[in-house]
């Protein structure tokens, strides 16, 4: 078997997992981050739904399983791709380019900015914080307002980003709704005498687990869910947030003041990876996710010869999924170049 | 007020700030299983009351987790204790006990007040 | 509140007003709301600020009330829209400047409208054509009165009199803006700092010296909604919408209240009084009211004007407790005498509020 070069276009965990698995069956690989740390968002994270594990668990193994073989460019931004002779050619900010035989995009997602949703007042208003932060806040034990004090009462906010023509993100980011029941736990272990309410408008509990992490959060822990979606947040003079939504199931107009709002904030795609796609241009979706060839029976190729997607780029998974779909695309990786060889 | 031609209209919004906490408490401890409920209203869509009346268990559920109590008193009235809702219940409520606890405090406060 | 973010937001919410020749097109009911005011905007720009300013006597109603109530059709009112467009053109003149609020919503909605679906321009052109042989172009900047005087807020400020500052504590004066929902909220881009934090009248608030307080139902609508005042039965549904804002704002203890429609101040300035006698309540300190002003009134205030010449005295909540934070000279004497120096009549006296 010939000996090919996979430039890896991201860091994060999709992207780990498809080198180990391409170098495992000798191929060379070239592993290109914008970050300093390998990782991605998982290195971000501190507790994994549904069963609580510490996400550096995870990181930690895929790391260990990657042989020293692999070349690791990090913090280093890649500005063009070009198609030469068969190879393509990575130029980036460093002064060697890289020569791959194909390109595998694992250039993952960010979370969306909530400040676009104007109304309910991030980056304005001190108590009202996104997922990323309560993560952090709960993982250094500094569950407190931004006046010092333990929140009383928290509103965790489903959907922010994600189901909203308004911010051209018609799309599911699916991952928000189970994050959500278990940051809502979390709160309560760390302090049990904190109310809980999660505003939502369907919980999509679709993974193994997920359901039954909903009902523990319903009978052991007494999290309460209110169907409606927030319509605007306001400051109350004593820095409290009143959460204005309709509670749906009663049909009736809903205000409450909290301590602490939490925007569970969706996934839109990477946008250091924008320009890429555009260059190569590479098919997005109405969700401006990059299209695969075909969404059932080739979700890693696309439409470029040689150009394979993995991971969070093609749309909003959770960590098994985007494992899975790095080992999947590095199996198209591999039959590509068999084809190739068959070719010549 | 008869000097301007109408009256000032009251407000429909439930403000939860303002809601007592104690019958959601009460029944909780109960009954705990009233946690359980997800809002699916298969219990209301059997129910014998619930064909007739605005009577919904669903709802009555959501009035005692929000203490929104002025609904509740009215309603467990026209709850005929059949069971057939027990039956339904996917996540395995003890609505007849729910009912009866309602009731059961219900009426001793309004007793208590007489 | 972090006031850098909504400085962030307020970026990407800029407006081209233009420098100079404007197109002034009144109000139907501000003229009898609050008298003074359109005459204060004209004085403003063109004598104080030495702007071209052009009005047409031929000018009318846009028809908003009557859209807005569902009696006009809106093909009816993009035509009548289209004569005053036709009036402007007339001038020689393309900027095009409403004094109300709905009436600039309404011309955006048809500009857009237009621009959307240009086979509708057309048939109203020809409609337009048709029954008065007018041709016209379209405004090449439409922008409310509001916007013009927030064009101009740091000159107004350079020419202060006074300022919005207790001049017997230095305290900057509390105050409540007030937007018109048809500022902003149908088309967010259209406004100044957009519908959600609007900036066109807090920036003149910041720039004359005040404080803007930002109370939870800032966003709440004051309930004019046209066919909700306009049968009786109904005011019930309409109040209830001030008394909301009232009650959110009082814990802020607002020196004043600025608005930029001509519903709003009408509404928040008679319906304390109705509130008051209604319920006993009164959402100034002692059981005073909230004075309620319209954006002209405070500049012309600020520009040193005379609070009599201004129309403040055609307030159903009494103004004088702000003029005399400001410390603006004024003769109690000539409150309710008109220009010719005539009685025009005092107001009766309130159950419950007390106004003086």
């Amino acid at each position: 078997m010939l000996k090919r070069h996979v430039a890896i276009i991201g860091g994060g965990i999709s992207g780990l997992e498809a080198a180990r698995v391409l170098s495992k069956s000798g191929h060379e690989i070239t592993i290109f981050d914008a970050g300093e740390k390998l990782g991605g968002h998982v290195a971000q994270w501190d507790l994994l739904f549904p069963n609580m594990r510490k996400s550096s668990e995870i990181l930690t193994a895929l790391l260990n399983q990657l042989p020293k073989s692999i070349h690791i460019l990090s913090k280093t931004t890649i500005k063009n791709i070009e198609r030469f002779n068969g190879y393509y050619v990575i130029h980036s900010d460093r002064v060697e380019n890289v020569l791959a035989d194909a390109v595998l995009f694992a250039g993952g997602f960010d979370t969306f900015d909530a400040q676009r949703k104007e109304e309910y007042g991030y980056g304005i208003y001190d108590n009202v914080i996104t997922s990323i932060e309560l993560e952090n806040k709960i993982k250094d034990h500094r569950f407190i307002t931004a006046q010092g004090t333990k929140p009383k009462r928290v509103a965790m906010i489903h959907c922010v980003g994600s189901r909203d023509e308004k911010v051209c993100n018609n799309y599911c980011s699916r991952v928000c709704c189970v994050t959500a029941v278990k940051q809502a736990i979390e709160i309560k272990k760390t302090s049990p005498e904190t109310e809980v309410f999660c505003f939502y408008m369907d919980l999509r509990m679709f993974g193994r687990h997920f359901e039954e992490l909903y009902r523990e959060a319903q009978e052991k822990y007494g999290i309460q869910f209110i169907r409606g979606r927030l319509s605007e947040a306001s400051e109350a003079q004593d820095k409290t947030i009143i959460v204005k939504a309709e509670d749906t199931l009663l049909g009736k107009p809903l205000k409450m003041n909290v301590d602490l709002m939490v925007l569970m904030v969706g996934m839109e795609l990477s946008k250091a990876l924008v320009p890429l796609v555009e260059k190569m241009q590479l098919e997005v979706g109405d969700d401006r996710f990059i299209m695969p060839l075909d969404e059932q029976l080739y979700p890693n190729q696309t439409k470029k010869e040689g150009v394979f997607v993995a991971g969070t780029c093609t749309g909003p998974k959770n960590i098994p999924e985007t494992l899975n779909d790095a080992r999947s695309a590095a199996v198209s990786i591999m039959s590509y170049f068999d084809q190739l060889s068959n070719k010549n | 007020m008869s000097k301007f031609g109408f009256t000032i209209l009251k407000d429909q919004q439930l403000d939860y700030d303002n809601l007592s906490r104690d019958l959601a408490l009460h029944i909780q401890k109960t009954e705990p299983s009233i946690s359980s409920c997800m809002s699916c209203g298969s219990c209301a869509g059997s129910c014998s009351a619930s064909r007739f009346t605005q009577f919904s268990f669903r709802k009555l559920v959501i009035n005692i987790q929000r203490g929104n109590d002025k609904q509740i008193v009215n309603e467990i009235q026209k709850c005929m204790l059949c069971g057939k809702c027990m039956l339904v219940c996917p996540r395995g409520v003890n609505t007849r006990n729910v009912i009866y606890q309602l009731r059961k405090v219900l009426n001793e406060k309004k007793h208590h007040e007489v | 509140m972090k006031v850098e973010g909504k400085r962030r937001l307020w970026q990407d919410y800029q407006k081209e007003v233009a420098e100079d020749k404007f197109f002034y097109v009144r109000s139907c009911i501000r003229q009898t709301f609050f008298p003074g005011s359109e005459r204060a905007f004209i004085k403003i720009i063109g004598t104080e600020l030495g702007k071209e300013i052009n009005e047409d006597p031929a000018h009318t109603s846009c028809t908003g009330i009557g859209y807005h109530t569902d009696i006009v059709p809106f093909e009816t009112t993009q035509t009548v829209v289209a004569r005053q467009f036709s009036l402007m053109t007339e001038a020689g003149l393309e900027n095009y400047v409403p004094s109300c609020i709905t009436s600039f919503g309404l011309y955006t909605e048809i500009l857009e409208t237009w621009e959307h679906f240009p086979l509708i321009e057309e048939q109203i052109r020809e409609n337009l054509y048709k029954a008065t042989q007018r041709t016209f172009n379209k405004p090449k900047n439409l922008a409310h009165a509001s916007d013009v005087i927030f064009k101009f807020r740091h000159e107004i400020a350079a020419k202060a009199k006074h300022k919005l500052i207790d001049v017997h504590t230095g305290r900057p004066l509390r105050v409540v803006e007030h937007i018109g929902c048809h500022y902003s909220k149908m088309f967010p881009h259209k406004g100044i700092g957009g519908a959600e934090y609007p900036y066109v009248l807090a920036g003149m608030v910041e720039a004359w010296g005040g404080e803007v307080i930002d109370y939870p139902e800032r966003r709440h609508c004051c309930g004019f909604g046209f066919r909700q005042y306009l049968v009786q039965a109904n005011r019930g549904y309409s109040i209830a919408c001030s008394q909301k804002k009232f009650e959110s704002m009082q814990p802020y203890e607002p020196d004043m209240i600025i608005t930029n429609c001509p519903g709003c101040p009408m509404f928040l300035d008679r319906w304390q009084y109705v509130i008051g006698e209604m319920e006993k309540v009164a959402y100034g300190p002692n059981g005073q009211m909230i004075p309620v002003f319209t954006y002209e009134e405070v500049a012309g205030l600020v520009l040193g004007y005379d609070p009599w010449e201004l129309g403040l005295q055609m307030h159903q909540v009494n103004c004088e407790p702000v003029l005399d934070k400001m410390g603006v000279q004024y003769d109690p004497e000539l409150k309710y005498k008109g220009s010719k120096g005539e009685f025009l009549g005092v107001p009766a006296i309130p159950e419950f509020l007390k106004c003086c």
